[in-house]
């Protein structure tokens, strides 16, 4: 076998894990765009052209719920603005047979978790490596949608009603074990809760639309520990790690 | 919703979301070092989840109180440091057996 085929093998190898968990995230993801009344087709179309969960979810009560392209796009903006870092970290971890063409490519499908393995990796990234480690995630978050969104047609109401939160469980199982860690993300967590809790039940901010709101208390709660608890700089590779 | 305007929310949406992962990637050269933007960008995640989940999640499901069984779950497996899947798949569980029971009763 080439070295090419066995970093290749070696990236599906690393990928499969993030493909199984993509299946559940994107069928969980399926559901909740069918239900929020969007086709099957339009559903799928979504996660092959986003690949974000958390995005998507986003996207879908302002697509569903008639909402402004420019609400559409800046929700987008702050809620992937993280992918900037990741992309820019792995641009230096990349190694120089990438040509301009398989950054194209590669940059599409760094989500939180193909960032967070191929930067545990040691020592640089080849081609092979990265072009197996995406491949399955993005087959898994494809045929989930699709499968989740079809399933919700036909699966009883008690078992959609529970899947419903299988993605906001997927959420607290990231967010937990880092306010766990740290403190100022602890805090950061309760602020951005409080926030988004009023602009929920207090009259006058609740008619604000969803989209401004994950925007307005996510950048306050991020800014404001910014300014009080700044990282440790020279400790940043990883940071956004989920 | 007709095909044309769910594409163009779509464009925007693919848009948008692979200009932010493709041109650091294609352009710059250089690591951040503004330490304001590092700590923003360190926050945002977590932020940006809380407020997605809180209180939406309570409203994911037929009944408040399955809602409810289902969050406790959730944050008593993610405080044991479970897997993404597992948390899921356990919170799912009880909002199942919850509101199978409540169907009963």
């Amino acid at each position: 076998m080439t070295e090419n085929a066995v970093k290749f093998k070696k990236g599906i190898s690393d990928g499969l894990p993030i493909c199984f968990g993509y299946f559940a995230v994107a069928f969980a993801f399926g559901i909740f765009a069918v239900e929020s009344g969007m086709s099957v087709v339009q559903s799928l179309l979504i996660s092959m052209t986003n690949v974000t969960s958390a995005g998507q979810l986003a996207a879908v009560p302002v697509i569903a719920g008639g909402g402004t392209l420019i609400e559409l796009a800046v929700a987008q903006f702050v809620i992937n603005l993280r992918y900037s870092l990741m992309s820019l970290s792995l641009s230096q971890k990349i190694d120089k047979k990438f040509n301009m063409l398989d950054r194209l490519v590669i940059s599409f499908v760094n989500t939180d978790e193909v960032f967070a393995v191929s930067s545990s990796q040691k020592g640089s990234l080849c081609k092979a490596y990265m072009y197996g480690l995406i491949i399955t995630p993005y087959f898994g978050w494809s045929a989930g949608t699709v499968i989740g969104a079809v399933a919700g047609n036909i699966l009883p109401q008690v078992v959609i009603s529970s899947l419903g939160l299988a993605i906001y469980g997927m959420f607290i199982a990231i967010i937990v074990p880092e306010t766990k860690k740290s403190r100022p993300v602890a805090l950061c967590v309760l602020l951005a809760v409080a926030l988004s809790c009023a602009f929920r039940y207090i009259p006058v901010l609740n008619s604000v639309s969803q989209g401004f709101v994950i925007i307005i208390c996510s950048v306050v709660a991020s800014a404001v520990f910014a300014v009080v608890a700044p990282i440790d700089t020279k400790n940043k590779e990883g940071e956004t790690n989920e | 919703m007709n095909n044309y305007s769910f594409g163009i929310y779509l464009l925007v949406s693919a848009v948008v979301t692979y200009l932010i992962r493709m041109l650091p990637m294609v352009l710059v050269k250089k690591q951040i070092t503004n330490r304001f933007v590092l700590s923003f960008l360190h926050y945002v995640p977590y932020a940006v989840l809380s407020v997605m989940t809180i209180p939406a999640i309570f409203y994911s499901t037929s009944y408040g109180l399955s809602a409810f069984i289902g969050f406790a779950v959730a944050m008593v497996f993610a405080c044991f440091e479970k897997s993404l899947v597992k948390v899921a798949a356990f919170s799912c569980a009880a909002v199942l057996v919850t509101e199978l029971i409540l169907a009963k009763v």
